[in-house]
């Protein structure tokens, strides 16, 4: 087996494995510790050995004998010790139900922070180490250490069984995994800090978390919804920036560097949730993000349809973000009148004030009304307010070419006082 | 999101206070490191030595030419920072609000936003 091999088959089996501990000893924060332990062992001894006929149920048996050597160690936990060691897991004992799902919704718990949740989540659920964690958010391991094992305390204080919510709590808890693996998505597609716009690591890795999330609840059109986003937006990677790193918008993307095996996937996926009785927020950003994959040319785009959409999502989730590309959309039907007048009200939403989104939207309307000083201004403001070079290097560029447009705009005025 | 919040120094400020009250503020930034570590938001922080050891480099005409510090002409001075990794801007806030610096007048501390960061975290 190829260590790439290797390694996903280990990020498959742990949430399983785990799940499988957790299910019948309680205590998260052993099992998590004697899974990683298993773990590391397997990719010591299986590709000198060989891979065992039974992989899941070999790694439950190492797990669980590290488990009983860890409670044996601790004097304090000598009575639970008895009752672990009759209830060791053996082989074929291993049930063959995935326990993914109660995974994710105890690593999502709504007493932790989105932050820590994340990170649970890579870790317990991805199979991920601290130290990859760490590089992906560019902190130092043992920054990243604390905040798992703080995570690890907080559920176990928090007193949460190894058991799927009751179904009241259960729409709430998945809404809040959901949101996890979206976090973990856009952090790995655009970057909040730094000079690298794609850690597309994370980008896979929530890929990969939201299938399994859908091949448990396929009938779910929001869980459906959200990796059809992903599929849909992850497809436009390659597109998105040049060789040099720099950003390229949607309008000026070469779409025939759009990965079309994804786009068809995400499309069926979008097929199949919109058939669904109730339309949620993920549902309708991923039938906005097939509308722009269905357009061969940013020209051929049906922004009605994007409009409408929009239109819907602000009225169920209303949310400045949706209007603001909303706004977007507008300009395209109506013109950049429009789309600035529907960004005027966002101006006295405190969550917008001074947002590099909604200065960059208005420069780029303002520009296309024909306004080049106003769009210039404000193409530099939002430069100076994004916390992304490569966002900052792209504003930066659309100012020097609006400012350059100024100069041949004067010239044309100037040129009859001359005469 | 990464923060780093600059901590201003004024030595005619830090100088007028009380024994105990400087003793307070060492125990208030080793209260908050450890609370930091501990839910795992502190990356690094370090302490800057005296602006008065402080040199200038300049280059010209290819020349280096070092000059005694501080640059700024300034009654307070970077003393030293906190890099942090928290959720959000609000977060950082309320953290810079528990250092004790941000309680005494003349004291500045500061929050900015991280954008590009390299090099050995690990150190």
């Amino acid at each position: 087996m190829t260590v790439p091999a290797l390694e996903d088959l280990l990020r498959e089996l742990t949430p399983q494995v785990l799940g499988t501990l957790v299910r019948r000893h309680g205590q998260f924060e052993g099992c998590e510790d004697a899974v990683q332990e298993a773990v590391l062992a397997a990719t010591v001894q299986w590709p000198a050995e060989g891979v065992p006929g039974n992989p899941r149920g070999w790694l439950a048996t190492v797990a669980s004998r590290r488990l009983i050597d860890q409670m044996r160690s601790d004097h304090a936990r000598r009575e639970r010790e008895s009752a672990a060691a009759t209830a060791e897991v053996v082989p074929e004992d291993v049930p063959d139900t995935d326990d993914t799902l109660v995974l994710l919704f105890l690593c999502c718990h709504p007493t932790l922070t989105a932050a820590s949740q994340t990170a649970l989540t890579l870790r317990a659920a991805g199979g991920l180490t601290t130290a990859e964690i760490a590089r992906a958010f560019l902190v130092p391991e043992a920054t990243m250490a604390a905040r798992i094992s703080r995570a690890k305390q907080c559920i176990k204080a928090a007193g949460s069984s190894f058991s799927l919510p009751d179904s009241a709590e259960r729409a709430e808890r998945l809404r809040v995994v959901l949101h996890v693996l979206y976090l973990i998505f856009n952090e790995g597609y655009t970057a909040s800090s730094g000079s690298e716009l794609h850690r597309t690591g994370l980008a896979h890795e929530a890929i990969r978390l939201t299938r399994m999330v859908h091949a448990q609840l396929p009938e779910d059109g929001e869980v459906t919804g959200l990796l059809a986003l992903m599929l849909l937006t992850h497809a436009r990677h390659k597109a998105r920036t040049t060789a040099a790193g720099d950003l390229v918008p949607l309008a000026e993307q070469d779409r025939t560097k759009w990965d079309r095996a994804l786009i068809d996937e995400g499309m069926e996926l979008v097929k199949a949730s919109l058939a669904g009785p109730a339309l949620g927020p993920y549902q309708l950003q991923a039938a906005i993000a097939a509308t722009h994959a269905d357009a061969a040319t940013a020209e051929e785009t049906n922004w009605p349809q994007v409009h409408a959409l929009y239109l819907i999502l602000e009225r169920i989730a209303p949310n400045p973000m949706v209007t603001l590309n909303r706004a977007i959309a507008l300009a395209e039907t109506e013109g950049p009148l429009a789309g600035l007048t529907l960004l005027s009200t966002l101006d006295s939403d405190q969550r917008m004030a001074g947002h590099h989104r909604l200065l960059s939207v208005r420069a780029h309307l303002l520009e296309k009304a024909g306004d080049t000083a106003g769009a210039h201004d404000h193409y530099r403001r939002a430069a100076k307010a994004t916390a992304s070079i490569a966002e900052q290097r792209y504003l930066e560029s659309r100012a020097s070419r609006v400012r350059s447009q100024m100069r041949v705009t004067h010239a044309l005025v100037l040129r009859p006082t001359r005469r | 999101m990464q923060f780093l919040i600059s901590l201003h120094i004024n030595p005619a400020v830090l100088d007028a206070l009380t024994d105990e009250e400087k003793a307070a503020i060492g125990e208030g930034h080793g209260r908050f490191i450890q609370a930091l570590k501990q839910s795992g938001e502190l990356i690094t922080t370090q302490a800057l030595v005296d602006p008065s050891q402080a040199a200038v480099v300049t280059v010209r005409n290819g020349q280096p030419v070092v000059t005694d510090g501080p640059f700024l002409e300034a009654k307070e001075y970077l003393g030293g920072f906190y890099l942090i990794d928290c959720e959000d801007k609000d977060r950082a806030i309320e953290l810079a609000a528990q250092i004790p610096d941000a309680a005494i007048e003349g004291l500045g501390v500061e929050v900015r936003q991280v954008m590009f960061a390299d090099g050995q975290l690990e150190a």
